[in-house]
């Protein structure tokens, strides 16, 4: 009976011990930054959405952590994103998802990389992004990789050999696809008939898309963001040119413009490793939640950005990360814990090596009645 | 073929920035003051008559008057609040005050609108392209093209032939005197500036019909091509405002086709410098005789 007793004593108290831990759980304090309005807001958007439904899911899950998400806007823009990354700094951040798009990354993450604060971005494909700085990690592809991904997937599935390059030269994210595509394709079989570039101001396209007809290019490859993308193939349209359309994650978001005709985009394809419209359990409850909270299908940004938040979730709890570490402190522990990390997210099984690169599958879709549909 | 394919492009962008450059030419040779806000009147004027269609549900047609009026509004009050006050400034206030109007409209239409683009709708031109042998050419662009003699051709006649048109060239030429002379300056000026800003609305939509996408930022860069092309022609000409668009779109659909897509807009540039070192008033501007 004693024994009984002391049993039934030692229980109340091992629970009391373990509520009185998980009354407690260790807030960690993350910072998103990105576009949240300008040109890139859609992104910025999207990955900050997608952060949140990750710690909405994790704080009522209530574990060992509880996320506390601060969010700063950087409107895409390389001087903004440096007062965002003190503005979160200021407000306690330990570590910091983003920034959303290449160039502000690139910039905050050098900052960071002077001051010691670890950056996992969702979303910011550039090479230049991770180079030269160990605290910088990717969960998306790196674009030379999307680049050499793209051709091999076009000559793995036979898609055609005749391809035209339209690229915006004026941007590091176009042009670092279009190397290492242009690079992989003559060792595929694949044959570059044109190579035309725009900048950022570019409306006409006519050129362009006429250049690319008159090659008799079977495949378009577009290495850009949706909007310019957008009006290529309004004018491919009014000329009368039919040909594949292959874009990259950037493309992604093109659905969404309002107003936008969506028979334009019809059998476009993309490279990406998230789809909307996924049989896989963990993406649909996602894309409940996040069409519950959001009113709006999600797109690969948030995906990635869902999984960067779980991703520094599991990389703190490896690294040991407590309320009171400041960043500073924090991040060689978690750049130890995320090359050890092997994560399996919805958008795909993922480990870094100490490049700050991803490790991931490529897969493509194709836009059909207007949604993404996975090829295999 | 490709050259004729390239051609008909050029003269629908060069239509464009033409009409646009009516508008910075009529304003500068009347009021003697470039508007650097005129390209965001058009994109205002494309905000308007995407609005008209897609959230008032409006018949395009009169969507597109309501885009006009709202503009030729626009366009007067405008110039009664910011720039009136300012006659009798030196011309560098009034253009800083340009300048500043200009990112005030792109910042309203920011926060109205918000930054993620819209895709104009073709309801405005019906989307069919016409078929010669292996050339498309779209509705749109004949559209444009047409819009662009027209407008053109009525306003040679409105300044040459009407009263008001009359009093206008009188102010262009000498404000002081035109007052003497019993002409309403400030209600000239007024006018010159609902003018402009109408044509900024056609422009507006004729603009994104034919490059379908609308952000606060559409009329900065082809507000700035247009005021090339309207220095091009002779700033304060009509036909050289339209000389100089068609021109100028031509030239960069050539350069671009021709020599590299890379190099499009430095050639178009380059030919404006040739040309102003050539002949500096533009090639159909009127060559002034300064006092020293």
């Amino acid at each position: 009976m004693k024994k009984l007793i002391a049993l039934a004593l030692a229980l109340v108290l091992a629970l009391t011990v373990c509520t009185a831990f998980a009354d407690e759980p260790i807030t960690l304090k993350i910072a998103h930054i990105g576009p949240t309005t300008g040109a890139a807001a859609l992104y910025g958007l999207a990955t900050q959405h997608g952060a949140e439904i990750a710690v909405d899911e994790i704080n009522a899950a209530g574990g060992k952590y509880r996320i506390e998400l601060i969010n700063e806007d950087d409107e895409h823009n390389v001087e903004k994103v440096i007062n965002a990354y003190n503005a979160a700094l200021d407000a306690g951040a330990q570590m910091i998802l983003g920034s959303t798009t290449s160039k502000p990354c690139e910039a905050a993450g050098a900052k960071g990389y002077e001051d010691r604060v670890f950056f996992l971005t969702p979303s910011a494909s550039s090479v230049n992004v991770i180079e030269d700085k160990d605290n910088v990690f990717q969960v998306c592809f790196t674009d030379p990789n999307q680049g050499s991904a793209s051709a091999e997937y076009i000559a793995e599935h036979k898609l055609g050999t005749k391809i035209a390059v339209i690229f915006n030269n004026a941007d590091v994210y176009s042009t670092g696809i279009r190397d290492t595509f242009v690079q992989k394709c003559p060792e595929l079989g694949l044959e570059i008939v044109s190579e035309e570039t725009f900048t950022d101001e570019t409306t006409d396209f006519t050129v362009q898309v006429g250049k690319a007809q008159e090659a008799g290019a079977e495949i378009v490859f577009l290495p850009m963001y949706y909007t310019p993308a957008s009006l290529i193939l309004k004018t491919a349209a009014a000329k009368n040119y039919k040909p594949i359309f292959f874009g990259v994650d950037g493309m992604d978001g093109i659905l969404d413009v309002e107003g936008f005709d969506k028979s334009l985009a019809e059998g476009v394809m993309l490279l990406t490793p998230f789809v909307a419209t996924s049989e896989d359990e963990k993406v649909k409850s996602f894309v409940a939640a996040y069409q519950a909270k959001f009113n709006e299908t999600p797109i690969q940004f948030a995906a990635d950005a869902y999984d960067g938040i779980y991703i520094l979730a599991a990389a703190a709890e490896k690294a040991g990360i407590t309320a009171e570490m400041t960043a500073e402190e924090a991040c060689d522990l978690l750049i130890a814990a995320i090359l050890d990390l092997s994560y399996e997210g919805i958008t795909g099984s993922m480990t870094w090596d100490e490049s700050g690169a991803v490790t991931k599958t490529p897969m493509a879709a194709t836009i059909v009645n207007g949604v993404y549909v996975f090829e295999d | 073929m490709i050259f004729l394919d390239h051609l008909i492009n050029g003269l629908s962008l060069g239509s464009i920035y033409a009409i646009i450059a009516l508008g910075y030419t009529m304003v500068y040779g009347i009021a003697k003051m470039l508007n650097f806000a005129h390209g965001d009147v058009i994109m205002v004027g494309a905000y308007i008559a995407f609005c008209g269609l897609q959230y008032w549900g409006l018949p395009p047609v009169v969507a597109f008057l309501v885009a006009m009026v709202f503009c030729t509004l626009l366009g007067v009050t405008i110039e009664g609040l910011a720039y009136r006050p300012l006659r009798q400034a030196t011309s560098l206030a009034v253009l800083i005050t340009a300048i500043g109007m200009s990112y005030l409209l792109q910042n309203i239409a920011l926060m109205i609108w918000g930054a993620n683009p819209k895709a104009f709708p073709t309801t405005f031109i019906n989307d069919t392209s016409l078929h010669l042998g292996q050339l498309n050419i779209s509705s749109a662009t004949l559209i444009t093209i047409m819009a662009n003699v027209v407008i053109m051709v009525t306003l040679t006649l409105f300044t040459s032939r009407t009263k008001l048109g009359k009093a206008m060239r009188c102010v262009s030429e000498d404000r002081g005197a035109a007052e003497l002379m019993g002409i309403n300056v400030n209600r000239t000026i007024s006018l010159t500036f609902a003018i402009g800003s109408a044509l900024a609305a056609i422009a507006g939509v004729l603009l994104c019909s034919s490059y379908p996408i609308l952000q606060p930022t559409t009329g900065s860069m082809p507000g700035i091509k247009a005021f090339t092309a309207a220095v091009f022609g002779g700033i304060g000409s009509i036909p050289g405002a339209m000389l100089g668009g068609v021109l100028l779109g031509v030239i960069e659909i050539f350069g671009k086709a021709y020599i590299s897509t890379e190099l499009g807009d430095a050639i178009v540039f380059a030919v404006l410098i040739v040309v102003l070192l050539v002949k500096p008033a533009g090639l159909l501007g009127k060559p002034m005789r300064e006092k020293v």
